[in-house]
This record gives C-alpha cells, sequence and structure tokens, in this order.
C-alpha cells in the first residue's frame, strides 16, 4: 500500500475503568504494521494510561502499560500528552513511564487539525 | 465521497449504532458512498444474530445487514473483539463478516472520511 | 475540523475539553450533548462565547427527542442527519470527542 496517511490516536480514558485503553492500543500496533504515520494524543484521564508503577495483580487483569514502552519498536514514537491534563491530575512528565511530548492545549488542537484521520475510543 | 464507519457500542444500550445507521442511511441519500462499516469494542454486539427486540421496537441487527445488503456496504466485526464477546461465525448475522484489525486501518486509508461513534 | 461531541457537558468533560483545545472550526452535538445547545443550561455563557470564533451545529433529531428544540441559543445552527453528514464532506478532517 503505498498511501501513507497521518493516523492520530487520541486517548481521553484512563486505563482498567473500561477496556478502550487496551483495544485502542491494540489498533495503533495494527496500524505502524500498516507503515502509517503514527501519532498518540494523550487528554484528561486519558494521561493516566502512562502512570509509572501500575500493579494489575489485585485486581486480576492484565498490565498492558509495557506496551507503551514496546510502542518504539514499531517505530511508534510520536507521543503527545495535554500539559493542563498533566497539571490537572498531579503529574509530572516525571511520572510517565515513556517519553512523551508535552504540548500545551492550543499546540494539541493544532497538531489534530493536521491529521488525515483521527480515531478515539 | 466516500465513507467509512466505525461503531464502538452495542445497540440498544447505547444510541451510537443508532446514530452510525442513520448517519450512513443519510450519508447514501445525498449520494455518497458508505464503503465499510467496522464494529469495535462492544460495538460486535450489533452483529449477532440472537438478537431479539420486542415487536414494537427496531431490530438494529437486521437493519445493518439489510443496508448493507442494499448499498454494498461492507460491515466489519474486529474479531480480537468478537471473540473476547462470544460472537463467532455461528452466532454472527446475515451480511456481517468477522476479520482483523487491519480492516480499520484500511478503511482510514481507502476512504475520504472515517466517522467514529461510541461512547 | 469538525469536532463532535456526544456527552452532555455537565455530566463529561469532552466539550470543555475540546473548546481548551481547539482554536477554530466546527462542533457538531450530538445524542447527550446536544443539551449543551439549550437556553438556560450552565453551558451557556461558554456556548455563546465559543460561537464567536468557531461555528456551532446541533443534530435537530436529537433535540426533539429530548423535548428541547424550542430552546436553541441563539447562533447555534440546528442540522439533521443530511446536514450532519454535509459537515463531515465539507472538513478536511473530523474527530469525535469520546
Amino acid at each position: 500500500m503505498s498511501d501513507i496517511k497521518k493516523f492520530m490516536f487520541v486517548n481521553r480514558k484512563a486505563p482498567y475503568g473500561t477496556i478502550y485503553a487496551l483495544e485502542s492500543l491494540e489498533v495503533v500496533l495494527i496500524t505502524a504494521a500498516f507503515d502509517q504515520d503514527v501519532s498518540l494524543a494523550f487528554l484528561d484521564d486519558g494521561v493516566y494510561q502512562l502512570k509509572k508503577g501500575q500493579q494489575t495483580k489485585g485486581i486480576e487483569t492484565k498490565n498492558f502499560s509495557p506496551t507503551y514502552r514496546a510502542l518504539e519498536g514499531y517505530d511508534v514514537e510520536k507521543l503527545y500528552v495535554e500539559q493542563e491534563s498533566l497539571e490537572a491530575r498531579g503529574l509530572t512528565e516525571a511520572d510517565l513511564l515513556v517519553d512523551v511530548t508535552v504540548l500545551g492545549s492550543k499546540e494539541m488542537g493544532a497538531l489534530m487539525e493536521q491529521q488525515d484521520v483521527v480515531l478515539s475510543f | 465521497m466516500k465513507f467509512g464507519i466505525v461503531v464502538n457500542e452495542g445497540p440498544y444500550q447505547h444510541q451510537a449504532s443508532d446514530s452510525a445507521y442513520l448517519f450512513c442511511k443519510a450519508a447514501i441519500e445525498r449520494g455518497h458512498e458508505v464503503w465499510r462499516v467496522f464494529f469495535y469494542h462492544d460495538g460486535v454486539n450489533n452483529a449477532t444474530r440472537l438478537t431479539e427486540p420486542p415487536q414494537d421496537d427496531r431490530h438494529i441487527v437486521n437493519r445493518w445487514g439489510k443496508l448493507a445488503e442494499e448499498h454494498k456496504i461492507d460491515l466489519v466485526v474486529c474479531v480480537a473483539a468478537a471473540l473476547r464477546r462470544g460472537i463467532r461465525d455461528e452466532n454472527l448475522a446475515q451480511g456481517f463478516r468477522i476479520s482483523g484489525l487491519g480492516q480499520l486501518v484500511e478503511a482510514g486509508i481507502q476512504t475520504d472520511r472515517l466517522v467514529v461513534f461510541g461512547d | 475540523m469538525l469536532h463532535i461531541i456526544n456527552k452532555s457537558p455537565l455530566c463529561h468533560n469532552a466539550l470543555e475539553s475540546c473548546l481548551r483545545t481547539v482554536g477554530s472550526g466546527d462542533i457538531l452535538l450530538i445524542e447527550d450533548a446536544v443539551y449543551a445547545a439549550t437556553k438556560g443550561n450552565a453551558m451557556e455563557d461558554r456556548m455563546r462565547a465559543a460561537a464567536g470564533q468557531i461555528k456551532v451545529y446541533v443534530l435537530l433529531p436529537d433535540l426533539e427527542a429530548r423535548g428541547l428544540a424550542d430552546r436553541i441559543i441563539d447562533g447555534i445552527a440546528s442540522v439533521d442527519y443530511g446536514g450532519f453528514v454535509d459537515l463531515v464532506a465539507a472538513n478536511k478532517n473530523c474527530q469525535s470527542w469520546l
């Protein structure tokens, strides 16, 4: 497939409470396999997906957070986190388990404008 | 214009499937093409033929099947999401097919607009 | 870009987040987000302010279903499903704030 489109995955939901974060990640990996231009945006409770130190043994659910660290191996390197969402949750970049680019709200909005396909779950 | 649609919620519980259906119908009436509808997350529950709503209610599952048949829409149910929720070929409604997530990515690549309906 | 919102603004922050993030484009309120398009709602001032720089639309069948079609805030345009399709087609891309 020769056409390369800009795909953005917008993550606004926390992990574990619902399955959206996990199943979204599955789409991200497949999209990368199609050699598309993939970026991930984390806003609102979606920033909790990237919190370090998730321990899911007690809820008997798979901890899928290490997958975010594996994204680099799939050439998915554009991870954007909204500054305002971090602040509203008492988090800083140091709390996140992977390297990200922190953007202000309006910068994030401008980035969304540039996409061909925006998927949110 | 060529449209792709994503449905992330099951029928009856959430309005997403209704909104997506009415959007598709309106798009077709406007002369557009609905190329594929991809059912993901609990949206896979739109594809079970075991669905039996009360007689005075809309039949969301059959309605999708009928629209697809009339307008050659590809109704694709995500295999991983479907197996998790007990949807398989044995109970798949007419007009739907089960396939991989690649079909969603392909819809993003091949269509002019991809519209997501969910919760 | 078309931003599609489907949540009541008094229950969820989808509309709030959208307004914080976007600088221009169109917003379409559908499903439970149509409450944000009604006069007297706590979001009314925000919506009036937003309608200055962003074009705000509401899906009329959803508003009618909820018994509030007679209370649309001035400056918010109503569309039917055909109008929804036109908005998606007219914008370069779209995003559902789920």
